[in-house]
């Protein structure tokens, strides 16, 4: 019971950290980017690629992970992203489904479409037993690891928002664009350096979530449906909104597949249609922004 | 008669090369039997991107889950015909309304919202149905599919063969008919208040035009043409399995609408003959990575503008265009 709620919440905080950056990016850009898996992509094929290939312990490929996929966001928002932001969305999803395919035909082409598996560290494997009974905790410690890791970089990310300049920058150019570069934001760069960043945080929870998620080239349209869910229910205008969509979503998905495994994943999707059928504009949402 | 009237009326009446095409698309099958088989696939996907296009281009709904209907199409098809009765036409029927029925309860899911909203909502609709296909295996028969379906003859003494040619012949009969009752209805005063919709939907209200039931209603006609879809592609491969409500269906499909032009009905049919003609050159050069050109002509496509990309003469053009 308690181990199920424990294993959702890490599920939970891994999905948030891969899909805030999609949320927002969607919600800065208004841009359905449905390629944002890819980059998670990415950062899980760098993390083991590097521990395969050249033995590189596991705690330093994950800075190495988000710096790959954060060049590559920056990369490929300078030069093929940007012109989009003002097309219509029937533009945007198709770009972003060939960017898909193509990620997914790539990886297939370079690494073969066997699933991949993490070597995790001894100090990682493993798990602790609290209690009794029908109240038993067992925490696999790499889930733990995870838990760890995705709640200091929220509240990094809270702390980054709400009180610094650049945080306040941001606030502003989502909040309204021209009025931000009016008052001489360079909307730009706060665009590039924030989908820069969101990539980043994508890739980095694609190598976390390596081991838990699995690896293989078709992980970009596996887990699209899940960013989605979380940023959609989630909204996109604040951070706690996705993480309590992401710890709802993970806990239920979880729960769903472990009590009844014949029709988890039919209730997460009936779910999120009641939800967005109830609140069209997602659960949590702040008044005053501009939608 | 008065100008405006016959300018009106011009745009529904049917063009010389109109005939001409339904001849070409009907005489293949027979000049080149080998094409038989290609021309039933042409068909069915082409009648699915206009099922598409009523809904995308002429109302403005986007939608990613329209595998939905016709995926509920193809498995209704071979279980009426299984537990039933194996007479195709009656299956087609039933298969549409079985479909016409998801797309009158789905179309209050897209009422509301923003883009993203409507996104997921189809996307979750076809992903749920995909859930149901695969667990309910007592019916579906789960990954398996429904396989070894016989139909009885088209008309009581057409047998489907081997190399398709009644397949085909069926199909593109029913795309023609289908395709003008369409036609009918994008040019009827019915279809210029979808066009008002999708134009502007605040204005539209304000001039006194029903939206919502405009849209529910156009959603369920659009839900059983791709239900006929989904029932011609079972009842002329014999089987049904899960990949018919699969993803990369309706994401395939937005691309030929696109290719060939939204909001234009034969914009759909010239994306499916476009898009089925480069699969199968694509996917016999490189069987395992023919996705990846997909995309990248999917990322061309967008990056450059359909407009511009079939039309090389403004290439060289500087900027206005």
């Amino acid at each position: 019971m308690l181990t199920i709620l424990f294993d959702g919440v890490a599920y939970g905080m891994l999905l948030f950290i891969l899909a805030v950056g999609l949320a927002v990016t969607m919600g800065l850009m208004n841009f359905i980017n449905l390629a944002h898996g890819a980059f998670a992509m990415v950062g899980g094929y760098i993390t083991v690629l590097l521990m395969q290939r050249l033995d590189v312990p596991f705690l330093i490929c994950l800075p190495l992970a988000f710096a790959g996929a954060a060049l590559l966001g920056a990369v490929l928002e300078r030069t093929l992203y940007r012109p989009l932001y003002h097309k219509p969305h029937l533009d945007q999803v198709l770009f972003s489904i060939g960017l898909v395919f193509m990620a997914v035909a790539a990886i297939d082409y370079f690494v073969g479409s066997t699933q991949q598996i993490v070597q995790l560290p001894s100090w990682l494997k493993g798990r602790t037993e609290i209690g009794g009974g029908d109240w038993i905790l067992g925490m696999g410690h790499y889930r733990l690891f995870i838990i760890a890791v995705c709640a200091a970089l929220t509240v990094v990310l809270q702390y980054v928002l709400a009180h610094t300049r650049f945080g306040s920058r941001l606030r502003a150019s989502v909040d309204d664009q021209r009025v931000a570069a009016g008052m001489g934001i360079n909307v730009n760069v706060v665009f590039l350096s924030t989908f820069a960043f969101g990539s980043g945080l994508a890739g980095l929870g694609g190598a976390l979530g390596a081991e838990v998620l699995g690896l293989d080239p078709t992980f970009p349209l596996k887990f699209m449906i899940y960013f989605l869910i979380v940023v959609a229910v989630g909204g996109t205008s604040s951070i706690t909104g996705p993480l309590l969509a992401a710890l709802l979503l993970g806990i239920a998905d979880v729960a769903g597949k472990y009590y009844i495994p014949k029709m988890g994943a039919f209730i997460v999707y009936s779910l999120m249609i009641v939800i967005l059928i109830w609140r069209p504009q997602g659960l949590f949402v702040r008044q005053g922004g501009k939608a | 008669m008065i100008d405006a009237q016959k300018s009106l009326l011009n745009k529904s009446r049917i063009k010389a090369w109109e005939p001409a095409l339904w001849l070409i698309a009907f005489a293949v099958p027979v000049l080149v039997p080998s094409y038989a088989l290609i021309v039933n696939e042409i068909a069915i996907v082409a009648l699915f991107a206009v099922s598409l296009d009523l809904v995308l281009g002429f109302s403005g709904i986007v939608s990613l889950g329209h595998a939905a209907f016709f995926g509920l199409g193809a498995y209704t098809a071979a279980l009426f015909c299984k537990h039933v009765n194996p007479d195709p036409h009656i299956g087609l029927l039933v298969s549409m309304g079985a479909a016409a029925v998801l797309g009158l309860a789905a179309s209050f899911t897209v009422l509301r919202g923003t883009d993203l909203t409507r996104l997921m909502v189809t996307l979750g609709v076809a992903l749920l149905l995909l859930e149901l296909a695969n667990k309910l295996d007592w019916l579906t028969g789960g990954t398996d599919g429904i396989q070894g379906l016989v139909f009885s003859p088209v008309l009581g003494q057409f047998e489907f063969d081997l190399y398709g040619r009644t397949a085909a012949y069926y199909s593109l009969a029913i795309l023609l008919v289908l395709f003008f009752v369409a036609r009918r209805l994008v040019n009827s005063p019915f279809g210029a208040t979808l066009k008002a919709i999708h134009d502007n939907r605040l204005r539209a209200m304000a001039i006194g035009i029903p939206v919502n039931a405009r849209l529910i209603s156009i959603y369920t006609v659009a839900a059983a043409m791709a239900g006929a879809a989904g029932a011609l592609f079972t009842q002329t491969s014999g089987f049904a399995s899960l990949d018919v409500f699969e993803f990369h269906r309706s994401a395939d499909l937005m691309l030929m609408l696109v290719v060939g032009g939204t909001g234009w009905l034969y914009g759909g049919v010239l994306g499916a003959i476009v898009f089925k003609l480069m699969q199968d050159a694509l996917s016999a050069a490189t069987p395992q990575y023919w996705t990846f050109w997909l995309g990248l002509f999917l990322v061309v496509l967008v990056l450059v503008g359909r407009d511009r990309m079939f039309k090389p003469w403004t290439w060289f053009k500087r900027g206005g265009a």
